[in-house]
């Protein structure tokens, strides 16, 4: 079973927007259709997006941390707007379990999105079908880019590579990696809808300085602290000098 | 919840249109065992044609609701796991029952006792899947409960044995005062239910708050941005803007429209014999209960608000 899905670094994440906006270009402009827009450079902008950077302030001034946190669909391996579609339109694809819409029999009915608690959907005001991250299905198989290409446009975007991308089914990957070793952690455990995106904490940068670092530890006796001071005109190991 | 008006008159439409029809199969079971005087055939082909006209009116709320309507037969398509798609299924089988009901009353035709009872139970069976619709979505907590399906069983009931008793008036007045203790004992039912779920929505405690929604554990979380300065689908389809104000003003609306004054107004009208007063009672509930359904939307606070606090 694969399972493929992004860890997003929030201890490495600037929240610069690249993802965002190189998700918009990459499916707006795709064999599916555009992902429409309202407004955009007028007042009260609107448009449909599958990546949103939000941020958000944790603790008081002045001991304060700023979380630049972006969402997207999480890919719920128990995911709850797939049962409830009328339609079939919204499933889960057994062989690697990225969850997609199909925009033909989608009726616009927008239950889905009542059924995700990450309000990860939207629904396209001109095409009227619901959409949400596919996570770039149509690049990661494309077998015409390079290898190394074959990534979901976010992740390609991200300059602090804050976006892991792989199999979380695969424990030697590099997202299972990263979430066992740096903690990952999903968002809202609490429905049990499991999501496959992880995210992994903030960090705090600490430098630990140990006693042993500031004395010689291999030196128990003290004995260099007791020898004598070799006067100025004795002979040293290179011969220059004595300090 | 930003409540839908399509979604608001599809559920108080086919309740009422439930409530018409099981009036009707009641009181002929009730006329067959010997306990009431049977009504006339017109009050029976009446009564299901105002039912079949009201979950019509209902159905064509819920095409109002859909982006793509012309692809709404392939909601019949999930019924295995989605209550929507069992609901689009029987609403027409319920609407076919119910016509099936009245024709046979029309013609004269025998059976009709075991037609209503077949449409009773495929009534119910529509009560279930409308109201699961709802109760099935487990993180909407205010409607995650058994009382969402009571309620909407009992209001559902309570408005067509309104209408139902209204009809009687004008058609067969031999059988509006029991119809309408019918009507007063569901509206105080509906009361109390009603009440009781706004009783324990009251009480309610998020499951999901900002920390287990970005997953940091710090007791004081501020959202600075939600990542965009106009709004979008999320800030429009789950949020209702009015004040806390406004929504305890619609609720002591709905409780006086859908519950008290009906049943004051039934009182008068059995009492005084004046069928206007029942049709009147029968407006005002159905006002009312478009109010509560209303409220039942608005009340709903999705999770994913957590993540829309801000603007920038």
């Amino acid at each position: 079973m694969t399972q493929l899905a992004l860890v997003i670094d929030l201890n490495v994440c600037v929240g610069c927007h690249a993802c965002v906006t190189s998700c918009k270009e990459w499916n707006t402009s795709g064999a599916a259709g555009f992902m429409s827009d309202d407004n955009p450079y007028d007042r009260d902008p609107t448009g449909t997006f599958f990546n949103r950077v939000q941020t958000f302030e944790v603790g008081e001034f002045p001991n304060t941390q700023t979380v630049h946190f972006p969402k997207s669909c999480l890919h719920c391996e128990d995911p709850p707007c797939v049962p409830v579609c009328p339609t079939g339109a919204s499933y889960k694809r057994p062989e690697d379990g990225i969850v997609l819409v199909d925009y033909d029999k989608c009726i616009g009915c927008k239950y889905c999105s009542w059924a995700c608690p990450y309000g990860v959907r939207e629904i396209d005001e001109h095409q009227k079908v619901m959409k949400k991250c596919t996570l770039c299905v149509d690049r990661i198989y494309d077998t015409k880019l390079p290898t190394a290409e074959r990534k979901p446009a976010c992740v390609m975007a991200c300059p602090t590579n804050a976006r892991l991308y792989g199999d979380i089914h695969d424990p030697e990957s590099v997202v299972s990696k990263a979430i066992r070793e740096n903690a990952g952690y999903a968002l809202m455990p609490e429905w049990g809808t499991q999501p496959a995106n992880h995210y992994l904490p903030r960090r705090k940068t600490e430098m630990r300085i140990h006693e042993d670092e500031l004395e010689r530890a291999d030196n128990p006796l003290k004995i260099d602290g007791r020898l004598p001071k070799p006067g100025i005109k004795d002979p040293s190991l290179d011969d220059v000098t004595s300090w | 919840m930003n409540p839908a008006f399509s979604v608001i008159f599809l559920t108080t439409l086919l309740g009422a249109g439930q409530g018409v029809f099981l009036a009707l199969f009641v009181i002929e079971a009730r006329a067959a065992a010997g306990l009431l005087t049977a009504p006339s055939v017109m009050f029976y082909w009446m009564g299901s044609a105002i039912a079949l006209a009201l979950l019509a009116a209902g159905l064509l709320a819920s095409f109002l609701h859909l982006g793509h309507p012309e692809r709404a037969w392939r909601a019949a398509a999930m019924w295995r796991t989605s209550w929507l798609s069992r609901e689009v299924i029987v609403l027409p089988a319920f609407m076919v029952a119910v016509a099936g009901y009245g024709w046979a009353h029309w013609q004269g035709l025998p059976g009709t006792l075991w037609l209503g009872a077949a449409g009773a139970a495929i009534c119910l069976g529509l009560f279930l899947c409308t109201a699961m619709i709802y109760a099935c979505i487990k993180f909407l907590q205010e409607w995650a409960t058994p009382l969402t399906l009571v309620n909407f069983v009992v209001l559902g009931c309570a408005s067509g044995v309104t209408l139902a008793t209204a009809l009687a008036a004008v058609l067969d007045e031999a059988i509006t005062g029991i119809t309408g203790a019918w009507a007063i004992a569901l509206t105080c039912t509906g009361l109390l239910t009603r009440a009781a779920s706004l009783w324990r929505n009251a009480r309610l405690k998020p499951r999901s708050s900002l920390q287990t929604a970005i997953g940091v554990k710090h007791p004081r979380i501020v959202q600075k941005a939600q990542g965009f300065m106009g709004g979008s689908f999320n800030t429009r389809e789950f949020f209702h803007d009015r004040t806390p104000g406004a929504l305890r003003a619609v609720k002591w609306v709905f409780l006086a429209c859908a519950f008290v004054i009906p049943v004051l107004l039934l009182a008068a009208g059995l009492a005084t014999a004046v069928p206007v007063l029942l049709a009147l009672a029968c407006a005002v509930q159905f006002g009312g209960l478009i109010a509560e359904r209303w409220f039942f939307f608005a009340q709903a606070n999705h999770p994913q608000n957590l993540y829309y606090q801000a603007v920038s």
